[in-house]
């Protein structure tokens, strides 16, 4: 059976992992490289890595470290942030990136998608939605959250993946960072709604909020960083835990 | 040992040249006949859509020198449909090497799969020290269908052949470049037939 998979996520700034990390054994735990590896070795399914680099040269460390995690990691990755042309998705997936994650760009100018299905394959492009609810109603956001559409997160979701979307990750801003759980009502709906993979993302505190959001969210993967960073969910015990619950993953 | 990874425009030969490089074997990047056809082991990848990368393979000749190839070749995803009869993407005829049609998934799932899922039935060399617990990576939204050629049995809306094996030719589903250990053991039984 396909089994449910687990997403460390790692931010990125010029290079290096920005959120404080705590784990064992690691040598340099800025090092994006020796982190994918850890969590590889630990059995992560995949990982993603999202650039926030705000300069040029920033943006231009990516490339080298994107190198490095592919001749290193033997799992897939994505590679998100600061994505906005076919030509950017032809340097990552060249670097080898399996995968990249694009957002604001693709709210900016929706024909993007289908650019990168249409030159790369559905497969490798998976769009990234964050949202939070304004008057019970789910809005599209930007800019971390701080800059609302117009868009409908249900109309929007559905619109991506006629365009070519393989996967969409959803961001609940309205979850994100609480550590409360994640926002399973909208992911359900969501899965229900699209014929494409749903990433969760937002709100993992613990490892009952995994088996919920595999569960009551219908979600096919979750995505957490600090919980994993910190060790606070070690994800071989999350692993047996959901599988004890009779989630299938891959141990 | 020369291993060549056939280039010929179509897929994530990076990550397939770097996951060789950590078992010790550097693989050489090639379009051409004459450093293919003189390879002791041959990949063959692929990732996109059939009849374009179908159209590049023509393009080079190379539809007509991979049926003819007498060393081990192993077709990765795409590469492994192509090495089928035909496809339903884009209805594509493939190199005909094993006799199996390529199908769509049914929308009674979500479509690509992407993700781990076990292969069963194992029935290869290639699969030398694994068991019908390993989880490999996979990402496709067409599948084989199973037939006597069948290695490698997974389910997702259907049983269906995630690996295929006729004579020096073998073609897997999945991604052994992505899936982690038990990957790299595929990777490493290949080099070792």
């Amino acid at each position: 059976m396909l089994t449910k998979r687990i997403i460390p996520c790692l931010d990125i700034k010029n290079g290096r992992t920005v959120k404080g990390v705590n784990f064992v054994n690691l040598i340099d735990a800025g090092d994006p490289v020796e982190l994918a590896k850890q969590y590889a070795e630990i059995g992560a399914d995949e990982l993603v890595f999202l650039d926030i680099s705000a300069t040029l040269e920033g943006r231009k460390t990516m490339h080298d470290m994107v190198l490095r995690v592919a001749e290193q990691v033997n799992i897939p990755f994505t590679v998100g942030g600061g994505i906005s042309s076919v030509e950017d998705v032809d340097d990552l997936l060249h670097c080898g990136a399996d995968k990249v994650s694009i957002n604001s760009s693709a709210v900016k100018r929706p024909a993007l998608i289908n650019e990168l299905s249409q030159k790369f394959g559905s497969q490798c492009v998976v769009v990234a939605i964050d949202a939070k609810q304004l008057d019970g109603k789910w809005m599209v956001h930007l800019a971390g959250g701080t800059i609302p559409t117009k868009l409908d997160l249900f109309d929007w979701a559905k619109e991506v993946e006629s365009r070519g979307a393989g996967e969409i990750l959803f961001t609940s801003m309205d979850h994100d960072g609480t550590k409360a759980g994640f926002a399973n009502e909208a992911l359900a709906k969501l899965s229900a709604l699209v014929n494409i993979p749903i990433i969760a993302s937002g709100g993992a505190g613990t490892v009952k909020h995994f088996v919920d959001t595999f569960t009551l969210g219908k979600s096919d993967a979750a995505l957490a960083a600090s919980v994993f960073h910190f060790g606070e969910i070690p994800i071989p015990e999350l692993k047996k835990e959901l599988r004890n619950n009779n989630i299938e993953v891959r141990l | 040992m020369k291993l060549v990874i056939i280039d010929y425009g179509a897929g994530n030969i990076k990550s397939i040249q770097f996951a060789f490089k950590r078992l010790g074997v550097d693989a050489i990047l090639s379009s051409n006949i004459e450093e293919i056809k003189g390879a002791d082991k041959i990949i063959f990848p692929g990732v996109g859509e059939a009849s374009s990368a179908m159209k590049m393979l023509k393009e080079s000749g190379l539809d007509i020198i991979i049926p003819t190839l007498k060393q081990p070749v192993l077709g990765i995803c795409l590469g492994m449909q192509l090495m089928c009869n035909q496809t339903e993407e884009g209805n594509t005829q493939g190199l005909g090497i094993f006799d199996v049609t390529v199908k769509k998934f049914s929308k009674d799932v979500k479509v690509p799969q992407m993700g781990w899922n076990t292969i069963t039935n194992l029935q290869s060399d290639l699969f030398e020290g694994l068991t019908d617990k390993d989880y490999m990576y996979l990402v496709h939204s067409y599948y084989a269908e199973n037939s006597s050629e069948s290695i490698a049995k997974t389910t997702y809306d259907v049983e269906y052949a995630s690996a295929l094996q006729k004579d020096n030719f073998y073609g897997v589903q999945f991604h052994p470049e992505k899936s982690g250990k038990s990957g790299e053991r595929i990777l490493q039984n290949f080099l070792n037939l």
